[in-house]
């Protein structure tokens, strides 16, 4: 038997929130469900290596990430996870074609390929303000694509949509999770339900 | 209206320099220090704080004499300097110091306010797309700051060309050498006859600050025209 894509054990202390995560997902798209307010975001963050869990491990295929009682703890840009977050955060500055390229890791040639997967190709030249909700959803999910990460990270990927633009995004994600290993948060799993392969309730 | 005489051209490349170099060599100080106090928690950070923004409240008077101690023959700075047998006192050098002590507030609050103001969750989304800190400064915070860093330098600027008392004290005012505009229209209003001369270099000093402040404005909404 294969090592599961993630293995995650970890407390989390962020301020007056303490809680402890354990999974293991095997393959494709596992749904994270639970109400607001249980530490979701924090969890995939702790994953990405943003916040530090305070004990536990996390790891990603054969590949430790975080092993508080061994000391590892890898930095977030050497964990190589395509994080797309809840508030998007495409940067403000660069245009939807410089968002799309900014991990380095695609030629112009991906880049158009991705944008017309993701539909916004008359947007390439654009600047993130522009943009829809639905519309920059897309763009931070193809700029974590991009990035050729080993796992996608999603944080509400579906919030915010109209249901055609929830199916386009779900369309994406589904695409993804047959190659790579896909977490993705929601508090609704009634629209993720039809992707998903594991549920893991927190 | 007459061409400009010789005197005022003179006093107006002083100003023009020494404003220039002030504010130049002020700005990675004030960087520096703007970082931080924005970024950083220690135990000093008051003090820092209150030591950044002296000048703004002390008399500039005594800014300039403190100045003339650090630097004269006597003073640590002055012994240093003198080491490599070079001085600063009643040099245009000197003049450059004091105004950039005296900018060095009006620097360091605008790159301050810009760096709290920033979304550092804009920095965490580069860092996970595998941007090393270096990358992520050069490529996200710096370009997010730079109005910040625009106003500095223009506020900088201004205040390095406007700056009278702390100069007159600590280099004196050598036409040629160290005296900028100010200090020439000051030295005008002392003889008689010299107020015709007077009000000509403070319009003209009115002029070259407004376009400093027109030129401020306008690369400001430039730097930040793709904000939200």
């Amino acid at each position: 038997m294969t090592a599961p894509d993630f293995d995650v054990d970890i407390s989390l202390q962020r301020g007056d929130f303490v809680g402890r995560f354990s999974f293991k997902s095997t393959r494709h798209a596992t749904a994270i469900v639970g109400p607001s307010g249980q530490g979701k975001t924090s969890l995939l963050l702790a994953i990405a290596g943003l916040v530090t869990p305070v004990a536990g491990h996390i790891r990603l295929g054969g590949r430790t990430l975080f092993d508080a009682g061994a000391g590892i703890d890898l930095p977030a840009r050497d964990r190589n996870l395509g994080l797309v977050f809840q508030d998007v955060r495409l940067f403000p500055h660069l245009t939807v074609r410089a968002n799309l390229g900014y991990a380095g890791r695609a030629t112009p040639a991906e880049i158009a390929a991705m944008a017309a997967r993701l539909g916004v190709t008359p947007l390439l030249g654009r600047w993130p303000r522009h943009l829809s909700g639905g519309e920059a959803r897309r763009v931070a999910l193809g700029r974590a694509l991009l990035a050729r990460p080993a796992a996608l990270l999603l944080d509400e990927p579906f919030a915010h949509l109209d249901a055609a633009r929830a199916a386009d995004v779900m369309t994406l994600v589904a695409a993804a999770s047959a190659t790579t290993p896909v977490l993705l948060v929601t508090h609704n799993i009634t629209e993720a339900a039809s992707i998903v392969a594991g549920i893991v309730n927190v | 209206m007459t061409p400009l005489s010789a005197p005022e051209i003179a006093a107006i490349l002083v100003s023009l320099k020494v404003a220039g170099v002030a504010m130049i060599g002020a700005m990675p100080l004030a960087f520096a220090l703007a970082f931080v106090l924005a970024r950083r928690q220690f135990a000093g950070k008051p003090l820092l704080d209150a030591l950044v923004n002296l000048p703004l409240v002390l008399p500039p008077v005594v800014t300039g004499y403190l100045l003339l101690l650090a630097f004269g023959r006597d003073g640590w700075a002055g012994q240093a300097l003198g080491f490599f047998g070079m001085s600063v006192l009643f040099r245009w050098t000197g003049a450059a110091i004091a105004a950039g002590v005296m900018a060095l507030p009006l620097m360091v609050s605008p790159m301050r306010l810009a760096l709290e103001a920033m979304d550092r969750r804009l920095e965490a989304a580069a860092t996970s797309l595998g941007a090393s800190p270096r990358r992520v400064f050069v490529t996200i915070s710096l370009p997010l700051m730079l109005p910040g860093i625009i106003a500095a330098a223009v506020l900088g600027f201004a205040k390095a060309l406007g700056e009278f008392g702390a100069t007159a004290i600590f280099v004196s005012a050598i036409p040629g050498e160290t005296e900028t505009l100010p200090l020439a229209i000051n030295a005008l209003l002392q003889v008689p006859g010299g107020e015709a001369a007077a009000l000509r270099l403070a319009v003209l000093a009115l002029g070259i600050a407004l376009l400093a402040l027109v030129a401020a404005q306008y690369w400001q909404r430039r730097a930040g025209r793709h904000r939200v």
